[in-house]
């Protein structure tokens, strides 16, 4: 289509479809945390309409896409779109960083009695704030003073496993760019090679991840065991969401370009999906250097 | 049908009775230092308010009045002026910085506590405030009034009531009387540490210009020196849940002399209470004391009558708990659970009677709690 | 075929039936949706209120317990905000965002569908816990841990869910926005020729992005303190209950500003149509909303005063904050100096727009004293805030909604509104607004709490008159209603620019404007004629 014509596409069933598959998921979600018997099954029909959906509707638009239906204008409000999505997503990440500063440069050094809390102390006897030694009684529980235990756990070290991570999620990033070129230079075989590598290295990194979670665990760090496990698990839990979101983003890529959808100068959705491995990239330097390393 | 007439029919007697001149419109000034200046702070910014929008409400009425079509009024076409941008930026940035001045000393004044002479330790809890005084070895706990919520509360015939027309008497102080006052000492600088057992509250006085919120696992502090001699009356200040309206504060301040005697008073009643709970208590007299401290302290949430609210609060009358054994119930009342707040504040005597009151009220056949069980369970 | 295109299909109009509205993926259609799903919201949150002013009415527990109270005044504030105000404004941008930069729809209008039928989801989850065990979230709109996690009942969970659904919904609908504004823009229209609908609606945008993932955060962390035993809010973990209010507030800040940006917008298109005089100081208001966009991010903790910040923080948010008032009396004045020598008249729309500069001002002032940290000492959780808060909301806000209601309801529905009744309706709604809110002010100032379902004696008077004015306020929405449908039933045949003094490409368009508002875009000529500032 030309640049001087809009395009407006046609009604749809898709979005009211999400929006039941989504809250049908959420309602089973919470049910099931309040223990009730049918929680789980109705979470696990809401997920599978959810997937629904999003096949039928990425199918569509990716039908609409190879038929040629899209103009320039259309690719570009792709991009906008896109972009603003991941720059939401930097800020949900900014939370749960946001919540790790806050708590270990303040809240944490406040219980031991820094800046203006000369008095907290008072409430935790025998309590000496540092980072790694945070849990005193099962948190959940009524307050009671001066029943402070400190369970110390081991920080999770940065070299090691993190560290080898971290190269292998860089590398991923160099892996990507390769295949963008080759796309671009319209090297088939070379994308479908790179995008494999790429990918491969994503499920090594998850499959480390789950390995470190398995040392983590048994040096006592647990979800449940005060902020330093919150925090911790909590971050490195949603980027290990996102790297495993963006692993399947990136398979989907892969069998669309065996099928030839994609053009070197007109690749959008393989763009967006690169765009999207970056941020992960990104967002696991900041975990890197603020959750294992400093 | 009866109920809504009376409301109306007492709306109109409140309309026509009440004096506009008793109730302030302002801001009152308060008995401390800080009051004053916080005071002082808030008559600044509101004639600087007034000022400000004397001249653009003034200038905007101006023109609605003269610029109207209506008179014949024709459509200038400026629409820019970068001196006039100018200008009301950098005006409003120098009142504000006039502002900003005072309001600073103010606010470093009252965040240094260092010269306290005394210290009272504030704790919230679901719905009431404790007070210790840790050099004194005085603790109590302070309930809204029972007089206070029922001379008025959910009773509609009440409206009517002569004192309530004339604000006299007790209802006069409906919702802020308390069981036992703070007592504090006139002309004293005083430290109030202040924290909370659960969830977030807030110990605010207006007269002292004290306002401070009471996080759980946090101590804050604030001071105040009280320069009149008086009753000072404030409310919790931030929601903590169902009866966040009804956890008021008084206090009493009194000359150093009175305070003294005070103090005295309350170490001696203390140490009675200890004696008194190394004894064997009778049941009766464990149930008729067991009844005021419920009242007082658990009705709250398990209603006078044990039904409590379920499914948040449960209720005590056959309850498994009060019906079965002692020992777990001493737990629960003295650590608490979830939404059950700990209650080891309160003495063996008084520990000891709520719980044999709850085991032996509404129905329920449990054991009898002497205070010697509650000590060795503590 | 698909696509409405210049060359052909341009009467390309509706489908038919129930199934058009499920379908749609037309601005206009969705911008109705967005409208009328906001004001049976504004109907709902504001019954709720009467029910607060009902029990507020008298001294004495009259109609109900503390605990559903506070279910009240939860559910009335999270659904006045999320319900009608942000629906509302997202409804208004849909309708006219596409009109006034000459596009034919919005730039992703599959997402747009979504992002509204999200909400009837979300609303429904919401509104659903008043039915549950243990009753709705009774924690205040602002959810402070740990009331809201440890001790808050079961139905809290779906409370956090409806939350992150409306805010996927706000992010997807602030994106579209963002799209449409710099994609499909006139291809002749640069960035400041736009009208500041637009400008302030792109800026919001921006607030939405940045704030609403923050909220996401705040209650998934809320969501796995209650059932996964992480330790974020509470101390007995190494969390803190304070932080909770921090990350609430990162995004409550700006949220408030989402709510008024578009109002502002609004109203800086009403004035100089009825002043007949171009916007004053055109490009100094563009960037004094970027300003007070910019300045909304780093304010927070003015609603955390009394948390027990170190002094050092709290001198940097009050300074912060009274710098917010320098970008916004630049928009005070720019109106003011619009109206000034103009040539006024005061349709509907103008008495709506000149009581909101009015109105909004003194929420503003009030917001200053505010702001003064110590002085927020005494003020905080009174009805001080609560006055200033329905100041700027309800005769901000809801003003300009009102506003834009009158002012563009001809080119919606190609009909005229009853004059006369909307002048009436207009003094009933004014006076009854003072009524109900400015003794808030006095009974907030002589220390009466916020969030209390009874009193002690010395506030029944105001706390009276108060209600009274609530249920006059209240009452005048029934004939707003009415106006509504009138218009839309019965009213005269409105001319393409049914004011005289209006500028901008929507008045182009028919007089009820096309389904597809511009298949080809508009001429440079037409964009500068049009142009705010020319
Ligand atoms: C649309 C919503 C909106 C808007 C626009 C504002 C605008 C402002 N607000 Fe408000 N605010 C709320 C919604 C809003 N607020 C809500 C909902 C709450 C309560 C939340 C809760 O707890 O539930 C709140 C609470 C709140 C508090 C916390 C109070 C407390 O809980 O203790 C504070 C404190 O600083 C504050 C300050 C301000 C300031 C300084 C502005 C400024 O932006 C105002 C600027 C405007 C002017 C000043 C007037 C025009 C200017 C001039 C004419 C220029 C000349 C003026 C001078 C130089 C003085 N607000
Ligand atoms: C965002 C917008 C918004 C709007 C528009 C309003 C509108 C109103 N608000 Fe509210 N309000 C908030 C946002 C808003 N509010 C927030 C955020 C809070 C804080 C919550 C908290 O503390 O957590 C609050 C809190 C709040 C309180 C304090 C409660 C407390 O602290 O306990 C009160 C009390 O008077 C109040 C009153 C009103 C009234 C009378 C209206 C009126 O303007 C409403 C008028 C509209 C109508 C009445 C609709 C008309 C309905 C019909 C025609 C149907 C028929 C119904 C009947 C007449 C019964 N609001
Ligand atoms: C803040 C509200 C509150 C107050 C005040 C309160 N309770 Fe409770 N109570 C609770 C809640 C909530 C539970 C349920 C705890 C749970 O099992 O999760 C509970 C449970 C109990 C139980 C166990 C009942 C059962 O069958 O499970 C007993 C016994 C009890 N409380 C006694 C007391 C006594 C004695 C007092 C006063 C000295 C008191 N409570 C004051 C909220 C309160
Ligand atoms: Cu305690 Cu409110
Ligand atoms: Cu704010």
């Amino acid at each position: 289509m030309s640049e001087k014509q809009y395009y407006i596409p046609e009604g749809t069933y898709w979005p009211i479809i999400g929006s039941i598959g989504i809250t049908t998921l959420l309602v089973g979600f919470a049910n099931q945390m309040h223990g009730v018997s049918w929680g789980s099954s109705v979470m696990v029909l809401g997920f599978a309409i959810t997937v629904f959906m999003l096949f039928g509707w990425l199918g569509q638009v990716v039908n609409e896409s190879v038929n040629g239906k899209y103009n320039a204008q259309v690719d570009r409000s792709f991009r906008w779109g896109m972009s603003w999505f991941i720059f939401s997503e930097v800020m949900f990440f900014a939370a749960f960083f946001g919540a790790l500063f806050y708590a270990r440069t303040l809240s944490v050094p406040w219980l031991g009695g820094a800046d203006n809390n000369v008095f907290t102390p008072e409430l935790w006897n025998g309590f000496s704030a540092s980072w790694q030694q945070i849990a005193f009684s099962t948190p959940g529980t009524v307050l009671q003073s001066g029943t402070a235990i400190s369970i110390p756990t081991e920080l999770v070290a940065a070299t090691g496993l993190p560290a080898l991570n971290t190269i292998l999620l860089l590398l991923s990033g160099v892996t990507l760019t390769f295949a963008h070129h080759a796309l671009r230079t319209d090297n088939r075989n070379h994308v479908v090679g790179w995008l494999i590598a790429t990918i491969a290295l994503g499920v090594a990194f998850l499959g480390f991840q789950v390995v470190e979670y398995g040392h983590a665990y048994a040096t006592g760090l647990k979800l449940t065991s005060g902020i330093y496990g919150s925090t911790f698990y909590m971050l490195t839990g949603f980027h290990g969401f996102h790297v495993s979101l963006g692993v399947i983003m990136l398979t989907v890529i892969l069998f669309r370009v065996q099928k030839g959808h994609f053009s070197s100068d007109n690749h959008f959705a393989f763009e967006g999906v690169a765009w999207y491995w970056h941020f992960v990239d990104v967002v696991w330097l900041g975990l890197f250097v603020f959750v294992y390393w400093v | 049908m009866g109920k809504l007439s009376k409301v109306i029919a007492s709306s109109i007697a409140l309309l026509s009775t009440a004096v506009f001149s008793e109730y302030g419109l302002n801001m009152t000034e308060g008995v401390t230092s800080i009051s004053h200046d916080i005071y002082d702070l808030h008559m600044m910014v509101f004639w600087v308010c007034v000022v400000i929008a004397a001249i653009v409400f003034g200038a905007m009425f101006y023109s609605v009045f003269a610029h109207r079509k209506s008179k014949g009024a024709v459509a200038a076409q400026f629409h820019e002026s970068t001196k006039a941008e100018i200008l009301w930026t950098l005006v409003p940035v120098v009142i504000l910085v006039g502002m900003a001045i005072p309001a600073s000393k103010t606010l470093i004044d009252l965040e240094d506590t260092s010269k306290a002479e005394m210290t009272v330790k504030v704790t919230g809890h679901q719905w009431k405030w404790q007070y210790d005084y840790p050099k004194e070895g005085i603790s109590f706990i302070s309930n809204l009034a029972k007089t206070s919520k029922d001379s008025v509360a959910s009773d509609i015939d009440n409206l009517n009531n002569e004192n309530y027309k004339t604000g006299a008497t007790s209802v006069d102080n409906y919702l802020l009387e308390v069981d036992k006052r703070l007592v504090l000492p006139v002309d004293t600088s005083i430290r109030f540490l202040i924290t909370s057992n659960d969830v977030i509250h807030n110990w605010w006085v207006l007269d002292f210009g004290v306002k401070q919120d009471a996080n759980p696992g946090f101590i804050n502090d604030a001071w105040a020196k009280v320069d009149k001699i008086g009753t000072y009356r404030g409310q919790c200040a931030e929601l903590c849940g169902k009866d966040h309206g009804f956890m008021p504060i008084v206090v009493d301040v009194v000359s150093k002399a009175d305070y003294a005697k005070w103090v005295e008073k309350e170490q001696a009643s203390a140490a009675a209470a200890i004696a008194s709970a190394t004894q064997v208590w009778s049941k009766a007299d464990l149930m008729s004391k067991g009844k005021k401290v419920y009242e007082s302290n658990c009705a709250g949430c398990h209603k006078m009558d044990g039904s409590g609210m379920p499914p948040i609060f449960p209720a005590i009358k056959d309850s498994a708990i009060a019906n079965g054994i002692a020992s777990e119930h001493m737990t629960i009342v003295l650590h608490g659970k979830a939404g059950m707040p700990t209650f080891k504040m309160l003495g063996d005597a008084d520990l000891a009677s709520v719980i044999t009151y709850e085991r032996n009220a509404f129905g329920n056949t449990g054991s009898v709690v002497q205070p010697s069980d509650v000590k060795s369970a503590r | 075929m698909t696509t409405a295109t210049a060359s052909h299909d341009t009467h390309h109009g509706p489908e038919k039936g129930l199934m058009r509205w499920v379908k749609t993926t037309n601005h206009k259609d969705i911008g109705t949706l967005y409208l009328w799903f906001a004001f049976s919201m504004l109907l709902i949150g504001g019954a709720l209120a009467m029910g607060i002013r009902m029990e507020l009415l008298q001294p004495g527990l009259q109609l109900m317990e503390p605990q559903f109270f506070n279910q009240l005044t939860t559910m009335h504030g999270l659904i006045m905000v999320f319900g009608a105000i942000m629906p509302a404004f997202v409804g208004l941008g849909n309708w006219l965002i596409p009109m006034m930069v000459g596009a034919p729809d919005m730039a992703l209008p599959r997402m747009n569908n979504w992002s509204f039928w999200i909400l009837p989801f979300a609303g429904g989850l919401l509104l659903s816990t008043f039915f549950m065990e243990g009753g709705a979230p009774a924690f205040g709109w602002t959810f402070y841990a740990p009331l809201s996690t440890t001790f808050a009942p079961d139905s809290t969970d779906f409370f956090i869910f409806a939350v992150h659904l409306l805010g996927f919904s706000s992010i997807m609908g602030a994106i579209n926005i963002i799209a449409t504004v710099l994609n499909m823009r006139a291809p002749a229209m640069k960035l400041m020729d736009m009208p500041l609908f637009v400008w302030t609606w792109l800026i919001t945008s921006f607030l939405l992005i940045g704030a609403m993932p923050v909220l996401a955060g705040a209650v998934t962390m809320m969501l796995t303190d209650r059932n996964f035993g992480t330790a974020f809010f509470d101390a007995t973990g190494g969390g803190d209950p304070v932080m909770f209010q921090h990350i609430f507030w990162f995004f409550g800040h700006p949220e408030v500003y989402i709510m008024i940006l578009p109002a502002f917008g609004v109203v800086s298109h009403i004035i100089p149509t009825f002043s007949r005089k171009p916007l004053f100081g055109y490009s100094s208001m563009v960037y004094a909303t970027a300003s007070i966009a910019f300045l909304s991010y780093i304010v927070w903790a003015h609603h955390m005063f009394l948390t027990g910040m170190p002094v050092a923080g709290e001198l940097y948010f009050m300074y912060a904050t009274m710098l917010i008032a320098v970008p916004t009396g630049v928009k005070v004045f720019n109106w003011i100096s619009t109206m000034w020598r103009g040539s006024m008249t005061f349709e509907t729309p103008m008495l709506w727009a000149i009581s909101f500069v009015f109105l909004f001002t003194i929420g503003g002032f009030s917001g200053l004293m505010l702001g003064i940290a110590p002085a927020d000492i005494q003020y905080h959780d009174t009805y001080f805030v609560v006055a200033h808060f329905h100041y700027v909301l309800v005769t901000g806000a809801l003003w300009s909604i009102i506003a834009a209601t009158f002012y563009w309801l001809p080119k919606w529905t190609g009909k005229m509104y009853n004059e006369s009744l909307a002048k009436i309706h207009f003094w009933w709604a004014v006076i009854s607004v003072n009524v109900l809110f400015f003794p808030q002010h006095f009974l907030g100032l002589a220390g009466m709490p916020r969030r209390i379902p009874d009193y002690s004696l010395q506030f029944a008077d105001f706390n009276f008159i108060s209600s009274i004015g609530g249920f006059a306020f209240g009452a005048s929405f029934i004939l707003f209603t009415y106006i509504v449908f009138d218009c839309i039933r019965n009213g005269k045949p409105a001319t393409a620019r049914p004011w005289e003094g209006a500028k901008g490409l929507e008045w182009t368009l028919a007089p009820k404007a096309q389904y597809h508002s511009f298949n080809t875009p508009p001429s440079r000529e037409l964009i500068e004629s049009e142009s705010q500032h020319s």
